[in-house]
């Protein structure tokens, strides 16, 4: 109790670094993993093959490492100085944006093919299909799988910590380093985790309940 | 493409209209390659001396040294995560509530604390002085929580006559477990298994953190002791040790492929599950995705 009461600042501090990390690098994820899953869908060849390299590239490569090339390799190629909050959110939201673009991918390969034939052969518009027929049943295919994708990025983002981005692991470290007892620092740093990811599945749980229709 | 919910076939205009964006797409991606290359050859990362370190000998030595590092902790934390995967599945599926109770607690917990503090915790906890113990534990823990849901999922899709036939010819339980119902659940998780063994792969780079000589610690060592030109050679050394990690990592995935066909052609009845690809889930501490087929494992996380 002592750990958690003596080094409050510091524990606040790494817990919303670790929100504000999964926060900005779900963003990024999101929204690079939908346009990667649209290069994958796409009719256009060089396309689909940058989205297949793309994932099959990001998805068997250690996030670590992926980190030691966004410290030490992309300040190079872009402007130099971007903080570590900055870089470890890149890295993170390239990382899961390959697990993003799968999901979304398959989410559009469940909806039956009747569906947008059907949506065609009563003359519906490509845009209307796509609006009105296949993405609101693969929003809802999709939901499942993104939960537990964006739950694995809160947990990734310990990494984060590592690499001098202030976070919850970075606490961690500090409280060791400081001398106190492992296990209830392990305690309260797995708590603050439980408590980030519960509330991602509990607004994801709730989405799904919103979007439910019978089928 | 024609059998795509998205569009038909295209018709004369749409094929122009794609060849179009075929072309401006390529350019596009060209182009990004071409400026990143640019300014990596402006700072000096592609000079032939930035490269040249990897024909030394004791580069070339470090670099095997650390392979074999990996690749023990990977041997180390497979097989313990397997054993503990078996053993918390079985528990979890005991007819003795508390047992039950234990594992279930146990998988939920360190299936939902990151990785890297589970090891972290390990390492200064106990094994202080043993990286590769405390990051084998660490990983034998977190992805035996993960098996051990995988198994119990092939465990459940088993069919149920299976068992009982088992205990009518009077089995014990123990031999209905390990005669019958196991067999046919590592068969049909086979692939699954193997994906999150990819995982478990890719999370030995964790060691790392707690400064176990593995390939990923190596390389950092390597390019901040290396002076080439008075610039650290980060870009060359990344590029080496990612082909490696890229290389060990896909082939374990197509070893997962295979089976996956070999298990699809096999006739026995049992719904193999489906790799949807190299790694199910988001890697590193990642839960694997419910296999199509078979009930997944549940994520109550």
């Amino acid at each position: 109790m002592n750990v958690l009461l003596d080094n409050f600042p510091e524990f606040r501090d790494g817990f919303i670094g670790t929100v504000s990390i999964t926060a900005v690098s779900s963003v990024i994820a999101l929204v690079l993993g939908v346009v990667i899953a649209g290069f994958r869908v796409s009719p256009v060849p060089p396309l689909r093959v940058f989205g297949t390299a793309w994932v099959t590239l990001l998805r068997n490569t250690p996030l670590t490492l992926l980190f030691l090339i966004f410290f030490f390799v992309v300040p190079e190629i872009l402007f130099p100085g971007m903080s570590p909050f900055l870089l470890g959110s890149l890295a993170l939201g390239f990382y899961t944006s390959s697990f993003v673009c799968e999901a979304v991918r398959s989410g559009i390969n469940t909806v039956p093919l009747g569906q947008a034939e059907a949506a065609r052969s009563i003359g519906m518009t490509f845009a209307q299909t796509l609006r009105m027929v296949v993405l609101p049943q693969a929003t809802r295919t999709v939901i499942p799988p993104l939960s537990s994708i964006f739950i694995a990025l809160t947990k990734n983002s310990a990494i984060a910590g590592a690499f001098s981005v202030t976070e919850l692991f970075g606490w961690q470290k500090l409280m060791s380093d400081r001398g106190y007892e492992i296990t209830p620092v392990f305690i309260w740093v797995a708590l603050g985790y439980l408590v980030v990811t519960f509330v991602i599945s509990g607004l994801f749980r709730l989405l799904e309940r919103r979007m439910e229709v019978a089928r | 493409m024609s059998a795509s919910v998205l569009y038909d076939a295209p018709g004369p205009k749409a094929v122009v209209r794609n060849r179009v964006y075929a072309v401006v797409g390529s350019l596009a991606i060209l182009a990004l390659i071409g400026v990143s290359v640019m300014r990596l050859a402006d700072k000096g990362h592609l000079a032939p001396e930035m490269w040249d370190i990897f024909n030394y000998a004791g580069i070339r030595q470090n670099i095997a040294d650390a392979v074999l590092a990996t690749l023990k902790v990977f041997a180390l934390a497979a097989v313990g995560s397997l054993v503990l995967g078996v053993v918390l599945a079985i528990a979890r599926l005991s007819e003795h509530r508390p047992v039950r109770w234990l594992a279930t607690a146990f998988i939920e917990v360190f299936r939902s604390i990151p990785l890297l503090i589970t090891i972290y915790a390990v390492w200064v906890g106990f094994l202080t002085d043993y990286s590769m113990w405390a990051l084998a534990a660490g990983l034998s823990v977190y992805n035996g929580c993960v098996q051990a849901e995988v198994l119990r999922a092939g465990i459940n899709s088993v069919p149920k006559g299976q068992g009982e036939a088992a205990y009518a010819l009077g089995m014990s339980k123990t031999q209905v477990m390990a005669g019958v119902l196991i067999p046919q659940a590592v068969r049909a998780m086979l692939p699954t298994i193997i994906s999150q063994l990819v995982v478990t792969l890719k999370d030995t780079s964790l060691g790392f953190i707690i400064l176990y000589p593995e390939l990923l610690q190596t390389a950092r060592l390597i390019a901040s002791n290396t002076q080439v030109n008075g610039q650290y050679p980060y870009v060359s050394t990344i590029a080496v040790i990612g082909t490696i990690y890229v290389a060990m990592c896909l082939l374990l995935s197509a070893l997962a492929t295979w089976i996956e066909k070999r298990g699809r052609r096999a006739k026995t009845g049992i719904v193999t599950a489906s790799t949807a690809g190299p790694t199910e889930a988001p890697g590193a501490l990642g839960t694997p995705g419910g296999p199509a087929g078979a009930p997944g494992p549940a994520s109550k996380d």
